[in-house]
């Protein structure tokens, strides 16, 4: 019996494997197709983090071709080099509080828009996503929270009484954190917002009647019971744009508090990759740094949608 | 939560209330709930545009408003003297205005319409055809929605080099034909498409080629027209600073945001160029997102990611 199992599994696998050829030759159009796009994705989307990860493993400046020396960046990095753990740390902070309350901002606020009535809907929508697209437009803030008695939210604080004399917001350690969570938040309704906004409005009706009849008593149960079981596509999507962008805050920091920023408060494991790939020109470090990046992201959205499988259950 | 307590009293209290209200309110909204929903969204609503039409007045202030004390949120002397002044520094550069604006259209043009090609061809094969492979890869794709430019720009620009692509325009034009966003957008609004439509194509004899051009492309426009303003502002947001060193190739916003120059030295004299500056930068992606908004809605509601 077992050779004839054996055998049989054998056949099945010959035949599988040349069912698979004729699929394939049937649609070699298709892979025509797929082939153009294919080509440019693998080269600098796919390619490089595959290079990325194998220049983690060299010491590598550029000049130089790159020196095989293991895993001596990972150690450093989480043995010898301070600022790295301190980077992780602002990151894990920024990537916990922005990923998330970001997220679910930008849930509450397309559901909320989507409960206006018709006519209002698009322009509130351009309202809260106009900082998202407005690209640099974040470089206002600096005005607002400009150090001196001139900055416009010390000189309101001070003539309103609050304070007596100027914060420094974006050089003093105590308060550097906060405002870059606010202008994060601000800017980073992102792709996710217009998903939610779209998918709220394509539910359909019936359900909602059939809710009713079931004894769904008001909007908020709506919301668990039949809103969000409907959109968890969306929301993984929403997720996935969430994780993007709150995992890569860096150039908010560096522009707004400095680079270095001071005693490094706001100091993100992106600003230390442009540190150490930009300006020191050590690639292979550079590229241990971007691996660990890549895979705490990784990790992220897996959390995230086991998470969001248990929505509505 | 309000809306929620109060909802529960008027549905213990009677039925009727609800059964009359009906033809005005939709079932399962208290009144409360709507008040609290509008104080929501003013209070956020201010916070998100407060920042934006705060910038457009600074931009417009003459100068003895820009520096007076204490600061005033609103123009009283509107001017265009910090637009005009942009322009003329503009001009003053050795390399002319037009070029930047030639060096951006191109750029743009270029960028955008490969990528609508490449990436709809691509999401038309995986999302009409089942064939070895295709699954697999639109697992990559969605996995790849995640790596973020700081994740591959070494290798990005060792590639570059090697290409010897640095410094000419095909450094940004053609990885941009690759953003896996638009194609994974592309490919969700292409399985709305019902499938019959393909079959009978197929029976009729129509080729691979003619069902996409003829069938399918028309019917994704909407899609089209978002992926376009998603590269649109993927490509004018990002200065390609890294890999385009030449005045003569850089593009408009780069060319601001010299001007503008570096946020930590700021220059006083040119506060209100420096408004004028950002304001020019974030209107741009604004216009062209408000012209598309409604394609775009209609492209997201299909953007969901099933597992």
């Amino acid at each position: 019996m077992e050779g004839t199992n054996f055998q049989r599994y054998l056949a099945r696998k010959k035949a599988m494997s040349a069912y698979t050829w004729n699929e394939v030759k049937k649609h070699k159009m298709l892979y025509l197709f797929l082939f153009p796009f294919l080509l440019i994705f693998a080269t600098f989307t796919l390619a490089p983090v595959g290079i990325s990860l194998g220049l983690s493993f060299t010491y590598f400046n550029v000049l130089e071709p790159p020196r095989w020396i293991g895993f001596t960046n990972y150690l450093n990095l989480f043995l010898s080099d301070d600022i790295f753990i301190i980077a992780l740390r602002n990151t894990i902070i920024l990537a916990t509080i922005t990923g998330p309350v970001g997220f679910m901002a930008a849930f509450l606020f397309a559901w909320f828009i989507n409960e206006l009535p018709r006519f209002i809907r698009a322009f509130v929508t351009l309202v809260f996503y106009a900082p998202t697209i407005a690209g640099s437009a974040y470089l206002v803030w600096l005005l607002i929270f400009s150090g001196d008695s001139m900055g416009h939210l010390n000189a309101y604080l001070m003539r309103a009484g609050i304070i007596n004399s100027p914060i420094l917001w974006l050089t003093n350690p105590d308060y550097m954190m906060y405002v870059i969570i606010i202008v994060v938040l601000w800017m980073s309704l992102g792709a996710g917002f217009l998903a939610f906004i779209a998918g709220l409005s394509t539910i359909d009706e019936a359900l909602y009647e059939a809710g009713l009849v079931d004894g769904v008593r008001n909007r908020w149960q709506e919301l668990w019971f039949i809103t969000l079981p409907n959109m968890q596509g969306m929301l993984l999507f929403g997720a996935v744009m969430a994780i993007t962008s709150s995992f890569a805050v860096g150039e908010v920091t560096q522009n707004l508090a400095g680079f270095p920023s001071t005693d490094y408060e706001v100091h993100t494991i992106v600003n230390h990759l442009v540190d150490y790939g930009a300006m020191r020109f050590e690639m292979g470090y550079a590229s241990a740094i971007a691996t660990i990046l890549f895979i705490s992201m990784i990790y992220a959205k897996r959390i995230v949608s086991s998470f969001i499988g248990k929505i509505g259950r | 939560m309000i809306g929620a307590a109060k909802k529960d009293k008027t549905s213990a209290s009677g039925r009727r209330i609800v059964k009359v209200s009906r033809a005005v309110r939709k079932p399962n909204r208290s009144l409360g709930g709507d008040i609290f929903i509008w104080g929501i969204l003013i209070i956020f609503g201010i916070f998100f545009i407060f920042p934006l039409v705060f910038n457009i007045n600074q931009a417009f202030k003459p100068l003895n408003e820009i520096f007076i004390f204490p600061p005033n949120l609103f123009v009283i002397n509107p001017t265009t003297d910090n637009i005009s002044d942009l322009f003329i520094i503009m001009s003053r550069s050795w390399v002319t205005f037009t070029r930047y604006i030639f060096n951006t259209v191109f750029i743009t043009f270029v960028g955008t319409a490969g990528h609508l090609f490449v990436a709809s061809l691509g999401a038309f094969a995986v999302s009409k055809y089942d064939f070895p492979g295709s699954k697999f890869f639109f697992g990559i794709i969605i996995t790849a929605l995640m790596f973020n430019q700081y994740v591959t720009a070494i290798p990005n620009f060792l590639i570059l080099t090697q290409l010897g692509w640095i410094d000419t325009y095909w450094a940004v034009i053609i990885p941009a034909f690759g953003m896996p966003l638009g194609f994974f957008l592309m490919k969700q609004f292409m399985d709305t498409i019902p499938v019959s439509l393909v079959e009978a194509a197929k029976i009729d004899g129509a080729s691979e080629w003619l069902i996409y051009w003829r069938i399918v492309l028309p019917l994704v426009k909407p899609a089209l027209l978002t992926v376009m303003v998603f590269a649109v502002q993927a490509l004018w947001n990002n200065p390609q600073s890294l890999v385009i060193h030449t005045e003569q190739l850089k593009t408009l916003p780069l060319a601001i945001s010299q001007i503008i120059g570096s946020p930590h030295a700021p220059q006083v004299a040119r506060a209100g160029v420096n408004a004028a500056g950002l304001m020019v930068l974030m209107m741009v992606p604004i216009i062209i997102f408000v012209t598309a908004q409604s394609n775009i809605l209609k492209t997201m509601a299909s953007s969901g990611i099933k597992e």
